[in-house]
């Protein structure tokens, strides 16, 4: 059995206070952190790095830009878990979970988060992925 | 010129073949609509007939009798308001039968047209509930429209709200947890990142105000001579803190020649946002330059920064609604993505006309061309 610390989970996030806070609050569950603050910057870090998870930004440089993302980690490393933080709400009436075939078949998310999460669900979520 | 489908449903066939024969040659014409308008008439005998035609490809009008073979005109009818069909029914109906019509219209044909009826009775009919069906699809677009600009706009605007108040919470939750350790001193800089996003999220608040005004008409505007040396000064003077921490030097060169019709708030709203702009995305030790010039007929505004410049790629996004060109460069300044679409919208409301040079990593230039109202006493010809 792999203990956390040999996990490495990758987070990008174009807000920095944002990034800075999940960070630390991963490293504290005992896992390795990689940031990266666009989708760009996680393009370029994963061209030679494969982390064991990622937790996405939805919206970055673009509204889309998570999505993107994702859509291109899973073409490189189908198998790395992959979630997506954001933090528009449903009160908006907008709903990122995936809801047409389609859009199943494109973004292949593992889960989505609303970001304010509490950090022990989080942790679970995380586990539960990497199934530790 | 643009054709409407026209199902006719009635089994007497010179009916049928009398409203074919009185529009192959007719149409119509309105002032907002570009193109003419031209009727492909289709019969049916029977309202099974009817159904199958509105299945396969539904027509826009449907003139429809009632007392037919089958099933009956009012089912026809019933059928197409069931499945919330996109068709506008006309009744043909005999006289002797006109409640049967006033019943017909209270569920949901438009318009009812006594038969026999002369070829002029069935034309302005015919042109009355054409422009119904065009009217309708107008407002039916411009609603769809208008809601997804909104749902687009709100859900950005939930994003950008929520952001910096999830960030700030985070914050204040690390603190409460005391994560740093108990020495206050070890939290400044979460702190100072707390107080600037609140900050920002206060410009966010502010900007919002200008649009929703901008937005609704309502706000009242008071178009005066304006002296816009004034308003650049002032605008210059509000930013002089900033600029002097960044050693940012502003220039002002105004040529005055002609008095120039404004609202005051506007401009100054204008003004602010560009020239903060100007100071904000510039380097250290840069210059901004604000000349104003008056033609005969324009005031040209021009704010020159020797700043990080927009790529070109990235000139197209400017003036959205909280599209910030995030990069590097750019990450540490705090500003709401609003600014730049307010000032595109007031200068839209002088008809004005806005330009943008753009070098990467050596200035951007921002130029307004002001049309000159012709003041009061122009018009009237009053000295």
């Amino acid at each position: 059995m792999p203990t956390n610390s040999s996990k490495t989970i990758l987070i990008v996030d174009d807000d920095i206070d944002y990034l800075f806070q999940l960070k630390l609050q991963v490293a504290k569950f005992g896992f390795n952190v990689v940031v990266a603050e666009s989708q760009k910057e996680a393009e370029n870090l994963l061209l030679s790095f494969k982390p064991d998870l990622a937790i996405l930004d939805l919206m970055m440089e673009n509204d889309d830009s998570g999505f993107i993302l994702c859509y291109k980690m899973k073409r490189k490393y189908p198998d790395v878990p992959i979630i997506i933080a954001t933090a528009v709400a449903a009160e908006t009436g907008m709903t990122f979970g995936i809801s047409t075939e389609q859009e199943r078949k494109w973004i292949r998310a593992d889960l989505y988060l609303e970001k304010g999460i509490r950090p022990d669900q989080l942790h679970k979520e995380i586990l539960k992925l990497l199934k530790l | 010129m643009e054709n409407l489908d026209v199902l006719v449903v009635d089994d007497e066939p010179g009916i049928r073949s009398g409203v074919t024969r009185i529009l192959r040659n007719f149409s119509v014409s309105y002032p907002f609509m570009d193109d003419d308008i031209q009727f492909n008439v289709i019969e049916a005998a029977t309202g099974e007939e009817a159904l199958t035609i509105i299945n396969n490809k539904p027509p826009a009008i449907i003139l429809l009798d009632n007392k037919l073979p089958g099933i009956q005109g009012v089912e026809v009818l019933e059928y197409i308001n069931n499945n919330q069909l996109d068709i506008l029914v006309m009744m043909i109906t005999s006289y002797a039968s006109l409640d049967l019509a006033v019943k017909a219209t209270n569920i949901g044909a438009y318009d009812f047209v006594p038969k026999p009826f002369t070829p002029q009775e069935l034309k302005a009919s015919m042109e009355n509930i054409t422009k119904h069906f065009f009217l309708r699809r107008m407002t039916k677009k411009l609603h769809k429209e208008g809601k997804i600009i909104r749902f687009k706009f709100l859900t950005v605007l939930s994003h950008e709200l929520k952001s910096p108040l999830n960030a700030i919470e985070g914050y204040l939750k690390l603190m409460q947890e005391k994560q740093s350790g108990d020495n206050i001193d070890d939290y400044q800089e979460m702190i100072d990142r707390s107080l600037s996003r609140i900050k920002t999220m206060r410009n966010l608040i502010m900007d919002l105000l200008d649009l929703t005004k901008i937005d609704s008409g309502k706000r009242k505007r008071d178009l005066r001579e304006v002296d816009l040396e004034l308003i650049a000064q002032s605008a210059i003077d509000g930013m002089t803190p900033l600029a002097v921490q960044r050693d940012v030097k502003l220039n002002l060169d105004v040529e005055k020649q002609q008095p120039f019709m404004a609202d005051a708030e506007e401009m100054e709203i204008i003004f602010n946002n560009l020239i903060s702009n100007a100071v904000k995305y510039n380097k250290d030790g840069g210059t901004v330059n604000i000349s104003i010039r008056t033609t005969s007929d324009e005031v040209i505004v021009k704010i020159e920064d020797t700043g990080f410049g927009i790529e070109m790629e990235d000139i197209p996004k400017l003036f959205q609604e909280f599209s910030r060109i995030k990069n590097a460069t750019t990450r540490n300044i705090s500003g709401t993505g609003l600014g730049l679409s307010i000032v595109k919208r007031l200068v839209d409301l002088y008809n004005g006309k806005m330009e943008v040079e753009s070098t990467p990593n050596q200035g951007t230039t921002f130029i307004i061309y002001f049309p000159i109202l012709p003041s009061l006493s122009e018009i009237t010809g009053l000295a």
